[in-house]
């Protein structure tokens, strides 16, 4: 008993510390500026000034669509290329798998920073300078991802396969109608995973971006930042409340599975 | 029928390489375009004089290198690069852990402690760096008035060379607690009951089984932390754009802001691509090292 209180004074007090700066930002989203000098932790009342001031300021609802849409492309162009390479891993028995495999593994040790400059000129020559696919195309093979949907398609009974064949199932018939229905989880988990990295990214879009066209949300937030006088820090935040509202969403929901996925990958690896 | 799928599967090494190069072409295409070709490029153009628009200019062979290593500069990037991970990556794991320890226990509403938890993780790096920015404001911060309230004097988070790069790590330690805490939380439920089972039947108390079997049993999983946990720190960026810009004297011009301050505000590439590839020998170094002590020292079961 004692123990369990102690606990739940443990677990309440670590949500509080650890959840403190995400709320003190919606916090000071609806307080005015006058409370935010004068450094209040609440407002005396809810106002969507500091909403309507952001959102008038910058053109926000243009950077969230073109955030949403960057993530939606890489997520899917992941899963698409991700699960063909991880397929013919598993089931395509051609010679030199194993070392193309590893060679794929090693590139994890790869850190794409490292990359950045030649990519940057890449990405220039082909004109590819705040277009979509300047910011999508490079993100679209990811080896994390072929590894972890990889160890999904391993647990496929390899019968499964042999019988499917015997009734004249062709390899791309049995990677679209088995072995992609059969790793929902882990497509899910990739999914979810792939669209969080791509929404969260900075550097890439800070490189390829320099114009509104296609400006995503974190650069759109660095830029307001850039613009903004101290006095209008409850904008500030209602821009941060903003752009982490989607993302926090995705989170609470896919959860589970990027649970499952991540700490699969993490322990077999 | 059979005849024909034999011929597929045993007789046919070529169709099947065909086949497998098939699947394996849009990673292939991509990782060679946007990986290997890239890190090759980097390698040749750190031994030139290469211009911000990437004109290859004169040979400078192991130049940029020489001047790497004598450029008190980079010897404070470097410094501060390895500062920046003793300062996150135990911190990162051990708050991580405890959160993992104490959520791990089976009690009403413990999902919701998870979420909040592991909510970090769906805080992008421009989001929390500004919020951050926010709480270490001088004036209007909510950091320096609860130090006001106790008596203590502010402090200028990030304007003072001796806290700047504090400031950053306690927000990148921050962010960095949603994911390691999934991973650790995940390790801790895959570590078998029977064991605590029978560690109880023997007497054991709480802190005997977390020294006894939680550490033990979890290592790999701790040790997996501890290697993500250093290259993230080495491939910090955004944090220090928003909050510092490598401010102030260069005290968070730790080492990827400082390749994209030297491409891309300065327009020498080739210098640039020289800090990019000890960038890269560092993590393959720190990599390997892991390895071979985590062989070691992690127990599997």
């Amino acid at each position: 008993m004692i123990k369990k209180i102690i606990i739940y004074a443990l677990l309440l007090v670590s949500s509080l510390v650890l959840f403190f700066p995400i709320l003190y930002a919606i916090s000071a989203s609806f307080m005015s500026p006058q409370e935010i000098y004068a450094g209040k932790l609440l407002p005396s009342s809810i106002n969507f000034d500091a909403y309507k001031d952001v959102f008038e300021r910058v053109p926000l609802v243009h950077y969230l669509t073109v955030s949403f849409w960057v993530s939606f492309i890489v997520m899917i162009g992941q899963l698409i290329v991700c699960s063909l390479s991880a397929y013919a891993f598993v089931f395509i028995p051609f010679k030199g798998r194993e070392l193309i495999f590893f060679l794929f593994l090693a590139t994890m040790l790869i850190p794409w920073e490292a990359a950045m400059i030649p990519n940057f000129l890449t990405v220039l020559n082909l004109g590819w300078i705040n277009t979509y696919a300047g910011l999508t195309f490079p993100f679209f093979a990811l080896p994390f991802g072929i590894f972890l949907l990889r160890q999904h398609f391993l647990t496929i009974p390899k019968e499964l396969w042999e019988s499917a064949q015997m009734d004249g199932c062709s390899r791309f018939r049995f990677y679209l109608k088995f072995a992609l229905p059969l790793s929902k989880s882990s497509l899910s988990a990739l999914g979810i995973y792939g669209f969080l990295t791509t929404w969260n990214q900075y550097l890439w879009p800070l490189l390829v971006t320099n114009d509104d066209t296609v400006r995503t949300v974190q650069i759109g937030l660095k830029m307001l930042i850039a613009n903004e006088s101290s006095s209008s820090w409850n904008a500030v935040m209602a821009g941060v409340v903003t752009i982490l509202l989607p993302t926090l969403i995705l989170l609470f929901i896919g959860l589970k599975y990027i649970r499952e996925g991540l700490t699969s990958g993490a322990l077999k690896g | 029928m059979a005849n024909t799928s034999a011929k597929l599967g045993y007789h046919n090494g070529k169709k099947l390489f065909g086949i497998g190069m098939l699947y394996l072409s849009p990673a292939l295409l991509l990782l060679g375009v946007f990986l290997f070709y890239p890190m090759f490029k980097t390698l040749y153009f750190s031994f030139f004089e290469v211009s911000g628009g990437g004109q290859v200019g004169d040979w400078v062979g192991w130049g940029h290198y020489a001047e790497l290593f004598q450029s008190s500069e980079f010897r404070k990037s470097m410094v501060g690069t390895f500062l920046f991970v003793l300062y996150t990556v135990p911190a990162e794991i051990l708050i991580s852990l405890f959160l993992a320890v104490i959520a791990s226990e089976k009690l009403k509403g413990i999902g919701f402690f998870r979420t909040i938890f592991s909510s970090t993780l769906g805080v992008s790096v421009a989001a929390g760096a500004t919020i951050f920015l926010f709480l270490f404001h001088p004036s209007l911060g909510v950091l320096n008035s609860i130090l006001g309230t106790v008596g203590i004097d502010g402090v200028e988070w990030l304007t003072d060379s001796k806290w700047a790069l504090v400031s950053v790590a306690i927000t990148t330690v921050w962010m960095h607690i949603g994911i390691n805490f999934i991973i650790l939380l995940g390790g801790l439920q895959n570590i078998s009951r029977e064991l605590y089972e029978s560690a109880e039947i023997d007497g054991a108390g709480y802190f005997q089984k977390l020294f006894k079997i939680t550490l033990p049993m979890l290592s790999p999983v701790l040790f997996f932390v501890i290697i993500i946990g250093v290259i993230g720190a080495f491939q910090t960026f955004g944090q220090i754009d928003i909050l510092t810009g490598g401010g102030p004297a260069g005290a968070t011009n730790i080492i990827v802001y400082s390749i994209y301050l030297e491409a891309f505000s300065y327009g020498n590439f080739g210098f640039a691509s020289a800090q990019a590839i000890l960038l890269f020998i560092i993590i393959l170094i720190v990599t390997i090292i892991q390895f071979r002590v985590g062989e070691k020292k992690v127990h599997y079961q």
